[in-house]
């Protein structure tokens, strides 16, 4: 397993968000967690990528355990997530963001490489290289917030809600982008509101419902579950 | 009005365009010349020309001095509040620990009478407030935006209390005789005595110039992009790899050391320290230098640092209709950073990144963040 999460909860001041979690991800595979408004599925994320910290259980990444690693260090073992949002550096061109996801790096060849494999994944970043990252639509700032990530190299790549706010067919275009880094070898943790998307690409999925996993299997299986079409599939 | 601002606008905006875009050559040679011009500023036989610019109603020399010193102070404080992003409202406080360090390890007044020389204190001085710096970062840059600040204007208000009842500080009768910096000219008088401010000027004139090189290198460094990504989106940068903490208590401790070097200057130019020379209203000045100028753009905090503590002295001993103007100093600062606040908040020279910041912010405010 890469990552394996175990009975983890997290507490928000006062307010518990998150109540014994356990999932795992294992290498090469795409798993989407979806889930409603305020289920917890941001959460969750913040917890593994360690901007927040948990009350109890355990995260082991590669085998090694993480529960109480800085989040820093957690992108220097290989984990590494593009936020939800305008998680972007607003003042900073496109370029500077995307040599800002290689800030970890000191192979320069290879990070050279990367940025050509990013601009070719996202055209539309080339175009706007010398642009701040403020000035992008919301759908450019997303593909610079997946482009970011990637350029860490990350064995497991966190996404949150990469569709979010995007026209139609551009969130066609980002999971099939995000079907493509995954074939080329790059795990795939996905936070999702869109689950007909997340639940066609991902090979298993879990579902969040107040803080807590309530179901979970492959994507095709939850895809054609009565209780889930109807909860977040808008059909009945 | 429109029409003039217009103007204004596009007159800036050509002008910095050339001036990114000019040979290397012209750069340097502008350069060189405004820094030959500030080391021959304070002369007679040059300022004379210069028509109402020197204030008349003082010693134009010692006022020089206190701008660099506000000057040297706006670069330090531009490391925290415009690289790193952190509001520190209690600045002035690293330049007390620094007068005060050279104070209390020079003086004869002190209680240890160590009366080591002033050159060998400076490091020290510098070492302390960075240390100081350190030690009040660790606990607090844990915290953000409101609670720094206040935190850190707690902090000031500390070291000043410290000073005014602490017996071993000695409150307002303070320290004297403490020395001055060392060097004799060929005929035996003292290079930096009691009469001439001016070699006092030159000297931070060039400390100045090499803390705004070592500075300008460090923005430009792996320590420079942390910054900014601190600043932007700390999240986002932690999610990146950045050591936030780390770089934040760097910005704090460089800041500090160079707010302490202003102190130790200030200290041994002064021949005494006491409690009063350390009001919280400084730090508060400082910081408006350094937004007036454009917070995050070196250039800006030293054009903010000088034209503050320059218009403060100008307006000395000028009446109008039987009022001094002098009085009435903050009044006018205040409407002043109020209208920049509205009209141009990035300040006179703005950072180009932080420009876009805050239209961003304006943005996501707008959209209904």
């Amino acid at each position: 397993m890469l990552l394996e999460i175990e009975d983890v909860s997290l507490l928000y001041g006062r307010i518990q968000a998150l109540h014994g979690i356990s999932l795992t991800v294992d290498e090469g595979e795409i798993v989407a967690l979806i889930g409603a408004n305020g289920a917890g599925k941001t959460t969750t994320m913040r917890a593994i990528s360690g901007i927040r910290p948990i009350a109890s259980g355990r995260i082991r990444f590669a085998g090694e355990d993480i529960s109480r690693l800085r989040a820093d260090l957690r992108v220097r073992r290989g984990l590494c997530q593009a936020p939800e949002g305008r998680g972007i550096f607003p003042g900073m061109t496109v370029l500077e963001n995307l040599e800002m996801g290689a800030y970890t790096r000191r192979d320069r060849a290879e990070v050279a490489k990367d940025l050509a494999r990013v601009m070719e994944l996202f055209p539309r970043l080339a175009e706007r290289r010398k642009q701040p990252g403020g000035t992008l639509s919301g759908g450019e700032q997303q593909m610079l917030a997946v482009g970011r990530a990637l350029m860490s190299r990350p064995k497991l790549l966190l996404l949150d809600e990469p569709s979010m706010g995007l026209a139609p067919m551009l969130i066609q275009q980002i999971f099939s982008i995000i079907t493509e880094i995954n074939a080329q070898g790059t795990t795939i943790l996905l936070v999702e509101q869109n689950a007909q998307q997340a639940l066609a690409r991902a090979h298993r999925a879990y579902v969040l419902e107040t803080g807590r996993i309530v179901k979970s299997g492959t994507g095709a299986d939850l895809l054609h579950d009565p209780a889930v079409k109807e909860a977040y599939l808008g059909v009945a | 009005m429109s029409g003039i601002t217009q103007g204004i606008r596009t007159f800036r905006q050509a002008a910095g365009e050339r001036w990114r875009t000019a040979p290397r050559a012209v750069r340097w040679s502008v350069l060189a010349a405004v820094i030959i011009f500030f080391y021959a500023l304070p002369n007679k036989e040059f300022y004379q020309y210069l028509g109402p610019i020197p204030t008349t109603e003082s010693n134009f020399g010692q006022v020089l001095f206190t701008i660099s010193i506000y000057v040297l102070l706006a670069v330090g404080l531009n490391v925290v509040v415009g690289f790193a992003g952190l509001l520190d409202l209690g600045y002035f406080g690293f330049f007390a620990v620094g007068a005060y360090t050279v104070a209390v390890l020079t003086s004869p007044s002190s209680d240890i009478k160590t009366l080591w020389p002033w050159l060998a204190v400076v490091p020290i001085a510098i070492a302390l407030t960075a240390i100081s710096g350190v030690a009040l970062g660790t606990p607090t840059l844990r915290l953000r935006g409101d609670y720094l600040a206040i935190v850190t204007l707690g902090f000031a208000e500390m070291i000043r209390i410290a000073a005014t009842s602490s017996s071993f500080l000695k409150g307002q009768r303070g320290f004297n005789q403490i020395p001055h910096p060392p060097g004799e000219y060929a005929d035996g008088r003292p290079i930096f005595g009691v009469l001439d401010a001016r070699p006092y000027y030159w000297l931070v004139l060039t400390l100045i110039l090499l803390v705004v090189f070592g500075v300008r290198n460090l923005t430009r460094s792996r320590v420079g992009r942390a910054w900014v990504s601190i600043r932007e989106d700390e999240d986002a940068a932690q999610l990146m790899g950045v050591p936030t903490f780390t770089f934040k208590l760097w910005a704090f401790a460089i800041g500090a050391a160079i707010g302490g070097l202003a102190g130790a200057l200030f200290a041994g130019k002064q021949n005494f320290v006491n409690s009063q020379s350390f009001e919280l209203l400084n730090s508060i000045i400082i910081l408006a230098a350094v937004i007036l100028g454009g917070s995050g753009n070196i250039v800006g905090a030293i054009v903010g640092g000088g034209l503050v503590a320059y218009l403060i002295e100008r307006f000395r001993g000028i009446e109008v209709l039987g009022v001094e103007l002098y009085e009435f100093r903050f009044l006018a600062f205040g409407v002043i950073l109020i209208i920049m606040m509205i009209f141009r908040p990035q300040g006179l020279i703005p950072n180009r990144r932080r420009a876009a910041e805050l239209k961003d912010r304006r943005k996501e405010v707008t959209v209904g963040g």
